[in-house]
């Protein structure tokens, strides 16, 4: 090795890694470049791969196939302790036997710093934590320790920072201000950021980039708006709020657009928000997007008739609606109660109608219970 | 590291293990075989040749079976006795005691803290004639003039039981510390009364503590003879003291081999089918 | 209540079901107060007699005197067997806690092929009676015509000694967070400074605690010790062979002794680790 990796900056480049254990594979042939600055979350449920892909990015696991840079250097095989990343851990792992002001010098000291109270005082101001300084871990409180192991990491300035699901163990509360707290301090501080979390809500608020990943491979990558709005894959529809996916075939052009037969009813969708390969697709609405009125009443946009409503749940902001389409099909919809409008009632008789370009096309063949499921405690590693 | 990872356990076992092969291993072969050896003919005392003599173990037995007999017998009583003693104490220490936990624990352990034989000759001058255990009972009318309480089996029995006590409490301590509360607070609520709580789900949440405390009571109470020999007489005599005798009074190795080793193994099925029976726990 | 207000209508419990009641509830406290007592009556008979005026046989109470704590090694044989006692305590302490250690991080920590046996292996001795392990080694050390004393002895102790550290040792590691240990390499320790600035000193109250016990139990053995001296004297052996003709005071002035002092030494070790986690 020409340069010591410990100096090594830049964007980090992971190159068709793969992880398995014996027959099984966690992380499944990920290409990926992080850059420089930013701050990227990697997102998915519990056993996708996300947090064993943050742990060989930290050195303490191996790929088994593939490579990782940082800027021009290799850093494949080298020791955690020879990479110039960091990692904030889930359960903090600090260090319980110091003081927390030792615990953020340790990195420090490891390398060999000699003004380590000028820059341990620094960061734990930033955390706004000074006069915890002498205390030891144990008597802090579950928020205090989140920040203290930040700071530990912070303090080291390095190339790359990790965080395993550092917020998992918060309450709500104290969660969405730690979710504030580290966007700003990301973009105080400058570091690139590499947030690995199962909360679609916390990587959509927190990052610039979001991939999301299932069962060892990346499903889609972009920014939260681009995900959010276009999805190209059901797992990434469910997994990210929810979808209402109606399975349809394609009919025709109409100049930018496509026509999609669903059950009978005919509606217009952009060509370019489809990633069909054949003439069968799931037209994607999301439950906000639709409006519902009455029958009769004239709309604008695409339109499908013949719902009724089965359920009312008013939640006071919104009030959600599932309508029973007549091919069988149950659709959500989420109204704003902005209008004073009164909400509709069980039982009624209603068309749903949205605007064309809100509509997304996924494949015909994807299984389209992807990402649904329920797992609301995901404390677990991979 | 400039050396592989995995080659780093075998370094760190190396010494220790090298050192239990040749002081543990070794001496239990060489005692199998030593059992099976005979005297030599016109030698002097202590000179053997191996003949594999496997009737050595016949023979050992047989004119032992009485001292065996009595070894498993006095070690089960005692097994029973302690933890018969030894539950209510750690329940009341792991459920009713609150902070005081760490200073009862330390209590249990405590007198302990004297010598096992000090401890053990107390008992004899306290059951004795001079003591004030049977001068007492003999005033109460409980016990008559002629009955001693020293070299008995009541006293060989009672001073294992005593002696062994820390053994059976703090495993069982343990055990029932693991328990939460509100399992049992779940019983209540699912109409079982105290009693039925106890029974079904108390003592069953505690049997991992009761198999290692009757195992580390019984195992060690089985070959000692410590007790036999101070609290005892001739009648009380364990195994122990036989193999005791035949090294050091009655010199007779062969036969202080077969013995030892027959003990070993019996304690050892004992406890494998007492373990299999009991389900398998993670004793060490 | 200062104010007992008869009211009629609320319902008084007889006596009688008070009284179980509280016995009920009392119970366990009362068998506690038993148990203790129990516990410690030949603690405290031995403790008491420490103080008998008794010349060399110290079977009845002959008259209080302080002469036996202000001359503990009065009576011959006894400071002497105290010293092999101590000595071939410390020696055993010494080897085992270091042994164990090493085998306790082999088997806690790294998964290899032979975990399971060592387990075993490290169990045997446990599972052994006293009399086999003595008198084994007997057997081996006159087959290489060793003849039973000092190093005999320590050679026993450390044989016993060790599965006990080792199971010590174990489970205080098995209680540290692995994450730890990776935080540490994640903040630029190599694997050798990682261990000696955080895995040792967070194993080392297990260490200590397997030092200890290792201790407590060389000095406190008879049975292997008796088969591997030979001619030499350690306490527990000076109390056997005396207890036939009456133990002098200064045994039980040493046992008193070593009673407090160890209960010093727990407790003192309590408030350590209570004002390590104010």
């Amino acid at each position: 090795m020409s340069k010591d990796p410990i100096t090594a900056r830049g964007d980090l480049r992971l190159t068709r890694i793969t992880k398995s254990y014996g027959d099984f594979t966690a992380v499944d042939d990920l290409t990926l470049t992080i850059p420089k600055g930013s701050f990227f979350a990697l997102l998915g449920p519990s056993g996708c791969g996300k947090t064993t892909t943050l742990r060989m990015v930290a050195g303490l696991e191996e790929p088994t196939v593939g490579s990782i840079h940082l800027g021009e250097t290799d850093i494949t095989t080298t020791r955690p302790y020879q990479r110039p990343i960091n990692t904030v851990f889930q359960n903090y792992a600090l260090f319980p036997h110091l003081t927390i002001f030792e615990n953020i010098a340790f990195g420090l000291r490891r390398r060999g710093i000699k003004d380590v109270k000028e820059q341990v005082d620094k960061v734990l101001n930033l955390v706004e934590l000074p006069h915890l300084a002498e205390r030891k871990p144990t008597q802090l409180s579950g928020g205090q320790q989140q920040r203290i192991a930040l700071a530990r990491a912070i303090v080291n300035r390095p190339a790359l920072l990790l965080l395993d699901e550092p917020l998992g163990a918060l309450d709500l509360k104290l969660r969405r201000q730690m979710q504030i707290e580290l966007k700003w301090i990301q973009r105080e501080v400058g570091l690139t950021f590499v947030h690995v979390t199962h909360d679609q809500e916390e990587a959509m608020t927190m990052a610039d980039t979001i991939a999301v990943m299932n069962e060892g491979k990346i499903e889609q990558m972009g920014s939260p708006a681009d995900l959010y709005d276009n999805p190209e894959t059901a797992f990434v529809a469910n997994f990210l709020g929810q979808s209402n996916l109606i399975k349809g075939k394609i009919d025709g052009n109409d100049g930018d657009n496509l026509v999609v037969d669903l059950y009978g009813q005919k509606i217009s969708m952009p060509k370019k928000r489809s990633h069909a390969v054949d003439s069968s697709l799931y037209a994607g609405i999301r439950p906000e997007k639709f409006r519902i009125s009455r029958l009769g009443t004239p709309v604008k946009g695409n339109i499908l008739t013949g719902g009724h409503i089965e359920d009312v749940s008013y939640i006071g902001v919104s009030t959600q609606y599932v309508v029973a389409m007549p091919w069988g099909q149950e659709v959500m919809v989420f109204e704003q109660n902005d209008d004073g409008v009164a909400p509709f009632d069980k039982g009624d008789e209603v068309n749903i109608s949205w605007e064309p370009s809100f509509t997304f096309g996924l494949r015909g063949d994807e299984d389209i219970e992807a990402g649904t499921e329920v797992n609301p405690e995901e404390l677990e590693e991979e | 590291m400039s050396f592989p990872k995995v080659r780093v356990p075998y370094l760190l076992l190396l010494p220790g293990f090298a050192f239990l092969f040749t002081f543990f291993i070794l001496p239990i072969i060489n005692l199998a075989q030593t059992s099976t050896q005979t005297p030599v003919a016109g030698g002097d005392t202590g000179e053997y040749e191996q003949t594999l003599a496997f009737g050595n173990y016949i023979q050992a037995f047989v004119e032992n079976k009485e001292q065996f007999g009595r070894s498993f017998l006095y070690a089960s009583l005692a097994t029973i006795f302690a933890l018969a003693i030894a539950y209510p104490l750690a329940y009341a220490i792991a459920f009713k005691a609150g902070k005081f936990k760490n200073i009862l624990l330390v209590l249990v352990v405590a007198p302990f803290f004297t010598s096992f034989l000090l401890r053990t000759v107390a008992w004899k001058q306290i059951l004795g004639e001079e003591g004030f255990v049977v001068p007492g009972l003999r005033s109460l009318n409980i016990i008559g003039e002629q009955t001693t309480l020293t070299s008995t089996s009541i006293a060989v029995v009672a001073g294992m039981t005593y002696n062994f006590l820390p053994f059976m409490t703090l495993p069982l301590y343990a055990s029932l510390e693991r328990i939460d509360p509100r399992t049992i607070e779940a019983a209540g609520d699912l109409y079982a009364n105290g009693i039925t709580a106890f029974r079904r789900v108390t003592v069953p949440l505690s049997m991992p503590g009761v198999v290692a405390g009757t195992l580390l009571t019984f195992i060690p109470a089985a070959g000692d003879y410590v007790n036999a020999a101070i609290l005892g007489s001739p009648n009380t005599k364990m195994i122990g003291n036989v193999i005791e005798s035949r090294y050091f009074k009655i010199v007779d190795y062969p036969t202080a081999a077969a013995l030892s080793f027959t003990l070993m193994v019996a304690i050892l099925i004992l406890v494998t089918l007492y373990i299999r029976k009991a389900g398998t726990e993670e004793l060490v | 209540m200062s104010q007992k207000i008869k009211d009629a209508s609320i319902p008084t419990i007889p006596f009688k079901a008070r009284f179980s009641r509280w016995f009920g509830r009392n119970l366990l406290r009362i068998y506690m107060i038993f148990g203790f007592t129990y516990l410690f009556i030949p603690v405290a008979y031995t403790f008491a007699f420490s103080f008998n005026d008794s010349g060399k046989s110290n079977l009845i109470w002959k008259g209080f005197t302080l002469d036996n704590w202000k001359n503990p090694c009065g009576a011959p044989e006894v400071c002497n067997a105290l010293g092999n006692s101590i000595k071939i305590g410390l020696l055993a302490t010494i080897f085992s806690t270091i042994l164990g250690t090493m085998i306790a991080f082999a088997i806690g920590r790294y998964k290899f092929k032979g975990r399971s046996s060592s387990n075993l292996l490290i169990f045997l001795p446990m599972a052994t009676p006293e009399i086999v392990l003595g008198a084994s080694l007997l057997s081996l050390f006159l087959v290489f015509k060793i003849n039973p004393g000092f190093w005999p002895t320590v050679i026993a102790h450390v044989v016993f000694c060790v599965s006990f550290v080792v199971v010590t040792v174990k489970a205080r590691i098995a209680s540290l967070d692995p994450r730890l240990e990776q935080a540490a390499m994640d903040l630029y320790a190599n694997e050798l400074e990682t261990f000696r600035k955080v895995t040792l000193p967070l194993v080392a109250p297990g260490i200590a605690g397997a030092a200890l016990l290792a201790f407590s139990l060389s000095f406190d053995d008879f049975i292997i010790t008796n088969f591997n001296s030979g001619t030499l004297i350690t306490f527990p052996k000076f109390v056997y062979v005396s207890a036939a003709r009456g133990i002098p005071a200064q045994a039980n002035v040493i046992g008193s002794a070593m009673f407090f002092l160890a209960l010093a030494i727990v407790i003192a070790g309590q408030l350590v680790k209570r004002k390590k986690n104010r």
